[in-house]
């Protein structure tokens, strides 16, 4: 049992009236022959990772290696605290967690790279928010990893997860598609919907660009993984109400794969271009490392 | 190609904040440092983005802790000098930035053995925390790390490579790869083998009985999930 890309993938789950995260669980134990038991006991792991990163900076202290972000989580939970927040607790929350986990990622913490580091905020984000809010239990957001790794490769395998590669579209835009077809499963869509709301997802994002303030880690890409989750949970929302994507997954991937390869090279991870280059950004930059130097 | 898995996508666990900065560096480290019965002492130098960026990626903290044996999802990297410091091993970091033709995030490692042993090395990271070794003691090889791997250091004489998959059979071991490099005719060469399964010391012991070996050299697999 295998499938390489979108249009297999819905076949096999129409035909055998499954769930996307159980075809890529099956073929995970069939065709890559990994015993079920380990599968799930590496989802579990990944899964209590995630839960641990996006809330270690709830009660420590996090300066990044940079030192050029810290306490944003906080800051937003504060906010919600407060209830003087704009989003609503859904978004809040995940935009919350999102922007902790690249804390704890910038300050040399435990992450799971999902699908890479620097996107590694937007499906903890997501589905440490869905969790407390809607009250899923760890067994079913573990069921809905599944799913959203099975968008990861189809992008992985048809396309680019890596900035270098593609800009941050290809991260942070494949995170959020990821994230948004694990959702819409988890509240009860069809496959179909769930591939729509991963393709609007990456549409949402296309062309953006990567690029990392000195090199770094940090900024513009704690706030971009707090867009991509806020992104996820729309596109799952737009496709639970009905709305399709123009253009099923395939296409979808494919043109974002072109996208990617008519960005500069500057704007792909080089720090060349884009926010790496601007003259402020540049200046915070350089008063961080000298005050790491310190 | 090696079929995409579910914890290819969701993983590696790793120590942030970059996949090729830190968990493929630590990898070059953790290789390098298994070359040697117990590393003493270790200089980097470091190229291209690993050179200009190390500081702030943590990249330097990721190598010393490949080094100590750590694996990319080990919480004491972030203070891997520390514990460097209490191992007694002294550690030295150079920057290359002249050398532009190299592959962006390459470190050559020296490592010294408390023994007097020394052994070079020069690593790239290949993204997603995966890495190949290149060349070894000056020898172009390659070398993942993603299997358990032999390192088998030889004079270039005939019959060795029969001998040493005698004694993998004999210990029914099923070879996944074997790859033979060498410097020139009759100088050293290495056998790189990797295997499914781990390897036991009596085995190291018998390939070591063969005049021609040198040295056999075990690195461990590393789970990246």
């Amino acid at each position: 049992m295998n499938f390489t890309n979108g249009a297999q993938l819905l076949e096999y789950c129409e035909k055998k009236n499954k769930k996307i995260s159980e075809a890529m669980f099956e073929r995970e134990t069939l065709f890559l022959e990994q015993p079920a038991e380990k599968t799930r006991e590496k989802m579990e792991k990944a899964w209590s990772i995630m839960k641990a990163a996006a809330k270690k900076p709830m009660t420590e202290d996090i300066v990044s290696m940079g030192g050029m972000i810290g306490g944003e989580s906080r800051r937003l939970h504060a906010l919600r605290e407060s209830g003087k927040n704009i989003c609503g607790d859904v978004i809040s929350k995940a935009a919350a967690y999102a922007v902790g986990v690249l804390e704890v990622n910038a300050s040399m913490g435990l992450i799971v790279a999902a699908p890479t580091a620097g996107s590694s905020g937007v499906l903890p984000g997501v589905f440490c928010s869905l969790k407390e809010q809607y009250d899923f239990s760890d067994e079913q957001i573990c069921q809905a990893l599944f799913n959203a790794a099975a968008v990861g490769y189809l992008i992985t395998r048809n396309a680019t997860t890596a900035g270098a590669e593609g800009g941050c579209q290809a991260e942070v835009g494949s995170a959020s598609a990821m994230a948004a077809s694990a959702a819409v499963e988890l509240f009860g869509g069809t496959p179909g919907q769930c591939l729509d709301a991963a393709s609007l997802a990456i549409v949402n994002i296309l062309g953006l660009v990567c690029d990392p303030i000195g090199g770094l880690v940090e900024n513009p890409c704690q706030n971009r993984n707090a867009m991509g989750a806020t992104n996820a949970l729309l596109c799952a929302e737009l496709s639970l109400a009905g709305i399709k994507s123009i253009t099923p997954i395939d296409e979808t991937i494919g043109v974002m794969y072109a996208v990617g390869r008519s960005i500069p090279s500057e704007l792909r991870e080089t720090s060349l271009g884009g926010m790496a280059v601007a003259k402020s950004a540049c200046e915070a930059c350089m008063a961080c490392a000298e005050k790491r130097k310190k | 190609m090696n079929e995409i898995s579910t914890f290819d996508i969701l993983g590696p666990n790793m120590i942030g904040p970059s996949s090729s900065h830190t968990a493929g560096a630590l990898r070059i480290a953790f290789i390098a440092g298994k070359m040697v019965t117990k590393v003493s002492a270790v200089r980097f130098v470091l190229y291209g983005s690993f050179a200009r960026t190390y500081h702030g990626h943590g990249t330097d903290r990721a190598l010393v802790g490949g080094i100590l044996g750590y694996h990319p999802d080990d919480e004491r990297i972030r203070d891997s000098f520390e514990y460097a410091k209490q191992a007694g091993v002294s550690v030295v970091f150079e920057e290359n930035l002249t050398d532009k033709e190299i592959y962006p995030n390459t470190v050559d490692i020296y490592v010294t053995g408390e023994d007097g042993q020394a052994v070079s090395l020069r690593g790239k990271s290949i993204g997603g925390g995966n890495a190949v070794i290149t060349r070894l003691n000056g020898v172009e090889v390659e070398l993942t790390g993603n299997y358990c791997t032999m390192v088998v250091e030889h004079v270039d004489k005939k019959g060795t490579l029969a001998f040493v998959t005698t004694v993998l059979s004999a210990y029914d071991l099923n070879i996944g790869s074997l790859r033979l490099y060498r410097e020139s005719k009759g100088k050293i060469a290495y056998a790189i083998i990797e295997v499914d399964t781990n390897i036991n010391e009596q085995l190291l012991s018998a390939l070591r009985g063969f005049e021609a070996v040198r040295n056999v050299i075990l690195v461990p697999a590393i789970d990246l999930n």
